[in-house]
């Protein structure tokens, strides 16, 4: 208020304004004939990284729409290597097993320093043993913007890959060739980094409709020839499920979703990514038509068993940070109630409104969840890192009810833990567990365990679940790790919620 | 149980197991690759042994490439490569007992 006041009575000192100097005088783009409507574009990564000014030990940032099929962030980041930069944090809004190639760039002393979501494959294993000085700053997707917000994370150049966009920048995943639909991850970059380049497929006539990505965030645009394969946005974790035992599952929580207490007409839902979770959607329409009832709207992630409930009238309006698939890109491109929604709108705990701060309920999954309901995500059993947080911590923390699925057992490995390997959702968060061994209702939510109970539903106490694991594979031999501490598993609110250390040899 | 060929059972499907047999005149030498080998290495050599000891082989080379198999499943796979290794076609009901 201070300085607004201050500003306006500014104004009354007209000897302390510049004069008018002509209308090229005092903006940084001239107007009139000499304005070139194409100044936006050049012809290479290089260029437009010259131009950006980069230098050692800067933030360089990525979205992940294209999950395994991205071809931008190794791409770009061999483009820096070559041109000989060092020491740069690389923030990418996740990293999948697409991005094993950054090995030899951290390894070279390319990338310095690295905030994820997550990783998998030969990345997440070489972190896991000791590849990197700095610990690795793992966060979820509502976090990330948080940590941006706060200032600890500043993004000097984002790099944003996109199938289309026009000569000014206006971009969105679903025109060109190589749809991604939603960019919720990359509206978060275009919003906040101080330079924002665009690495398209195909510059289409301007102005390209709806923009996602705005002409007013984008300094440069660099026209290539991929940036990613929307064929395997779905394979990993987003995967479309035909396992029985995941079915199963998948059942046993759409029931958990009936009797739990929020099904009502106007409800709203998210599931995440994860065989049994996904699959859950495929068993709500006929209980939501037996009890004459409809969703008002669900969050994602979206997939095509969403937008198939969104057609036939059960969901209202479909929110998406990210398609997981080709039929939920295609219907953010023409269902006019699929609406994109950047991350930070999606689930930042410091934005002034989230929409996981409205959820009902929502299906998550787990590497591990612990007998204090806490899940791990992000480790797997050997204590390698191979997962994501995504968005687990930031829905359960909001959700009305935040429903795990996940097998009792991985072929051998028990799901159900005395304590998980890395703590990333904590069990105060978490409502109810559905294994294919019966569920758990955490004891913090005795009005859920009521009801599910009265309904029928095999509920028991989690320690049975634990102890009936056990029984089945034996006593696991405890993991061993080293002191070094690989990765900080930061929560939406930025503290530190745990450790990730060196796995031993 | 003498072995008398090489013999394979199982698969390398998760939560199944192969096991490759063969004969040899040394002490049984047995080699266990598993995918949960850090967290149950130790149970399932000691399946893998047990069930050797138990039909009383003593000698042969016995690789396991192990996917997760519950112990049940990596006795019932040692015990039919043995068999297949030593010919014998009729299961002896009272050493399982």
């Amino acid at each position: 208020m201070d300085s607004q006041h201050q500003s306006n009575a500014g104004t009354e000192r007209a000897a302390e304004l510049a004069p008018f100097g002509g209308r090229n005088a005092n903006i940084p783009y001239p107007c009139g004939p000499e304005a070139n409507p194409d100044r936006k574009i050049v012809d290479s990564v290089e260029e437009a990284v010259r131009r950006v000014g980069l230098k050692d030990g800067m933030t360089v940032s990525f979205h992940h729409a294209f999950r395994e099929g991205d071809k931008t962030i190794n791409m770009v980041v061999g483009v820096l290597a070559r041109m000989g930069f060092k020491d740069l944090t690389l923030a990418a809004s996740s990293l999948l097993s697409a991005n094993a190639p950054l090995i030899e760039h951290i390894k070279n002393g390319v990338i310095r320093r690295i905030y994820t979501s997550g990783m998998r494959g030969k990345l997440g294993d070489a972190i896991s043993n000791g590849l990197m000085d700095t610990p690795v700053t793992f966060h979820s997707h509502g976090g990330r913007p948080a940590l941006i917000e706060r200032g600890e994370l500043q993004i000097d150049v984002a790099f944003l890959g996109v199938s289309a966009c026009d000569p000014f920048g206006n971009a969105n995943g679903v025109s060109g060739r190589s749809w991604c639909g939603a960019l919720g991850y990359a509206m978060v970059d275009a919003q906040f980094a101080r330079n924002v380049v665009m690495l398209t497929e195909e510059v289409v006539p301007y102005p390209n409709a709806p923009a996602s990505i705005r002409q007013d965030q984008v300094d440069w645009i660099v026209q290539v020839d991929e940036v990613g394969d929307p064929a395997k946005i779905s394979v990993g974790a987003a995967r479309a499920t035909t396992n029985p035992r995941e079915l199963l599952i998948a059942r046993l929580s759409a029931e958990v979703m009936e009797h739990a207490g929020y099904f009502e007409d106007g409800f709203s839902m998210q599931t995440g990514t994860g065989g049994s979770a996904t699959a859950t959607t495929r068993f709500l329409e006929d209980r939501m038509r037996s009890k004459g009832i409809a969703a008002a709207w669900a969050l994602g992630g979206q997939t095509g068993s969403m937008v198939d409930l969104h057609k036939k009238g059960l969901i209202g309006t479909l929110l998406d940070t990210q398609s997981f698939d080709a039929v939920a890109a295609r219907s953010l491109a023409e269902s006019p109630r699929h609406s994109e929604i950047s991350a930070h709108v999606y689930a930042n705990p410091l934005a002034k409104g989230a929409v996981v701060d409205r959820l009902d309920m929502v299906i998550l999954s787990a590497l591990e969840i612990d007998l204090d309901f806490n899940v791990n995500v992000l480790t797997g059993s050997d204590g390698v890192v191979r997962g994501a947080i995504g968005g687990h911590a930031d829905t359960a923390a909001r959700a009305k009810l935040a429903i795990v699925v996940a097998p009792l057992l991985r072929t051998r490995i028990p799901t159900v833990v005395e304590k998980v390997t890395t703590r990333v959702t904590p069990g105060e968060t978490i409502g109810v567990l559905v294994t294919d061994h019966g569920i758990a209702v955490n004891p913090r939510r005795p009005d859920v365990a009521d009801r599910l109970k009265a309904a029928g539903l095999p509920v028991v106490p989690i320690e049975d679940l634990h102890r009936r694991a056990i029984a089945i594979s034996g006593q696991p031999q405890p993991l061993r790790f080293l002191d070094r501490v690989v990765g900080h598993v930061r929560y939406r609110d930025g503290t530190l919620i745990d450790t990730v250390r060196q796995v031993a040899p | 149980m003498e072995l008398k060929q090489e013999s394979l059972a199982g698969t390398l499907e998760s939560s199944d197991l192969f096991i490759r047999i063969s004969p040899s005149d040394e002490p049984l030498e047995v080699v266990i690759n598993s995918e949960v080998g850090h967290q149950f290495g130790d149970q399932i050599r000691a399946a893998v042994v047990e069930t050797l000891e138990m039909l009383k082989v003593t000698k042969g080379i016995v690789i396991v490439e192990d996917k997760g198999a519950l112990d049940c499943t990596i006795r019932a796979r040692v015990h039919a490569a043995a068999m297949r290794a030593a010919g014998v076609t009729e299961v002896d009901w009272e050493a399982l007992s």
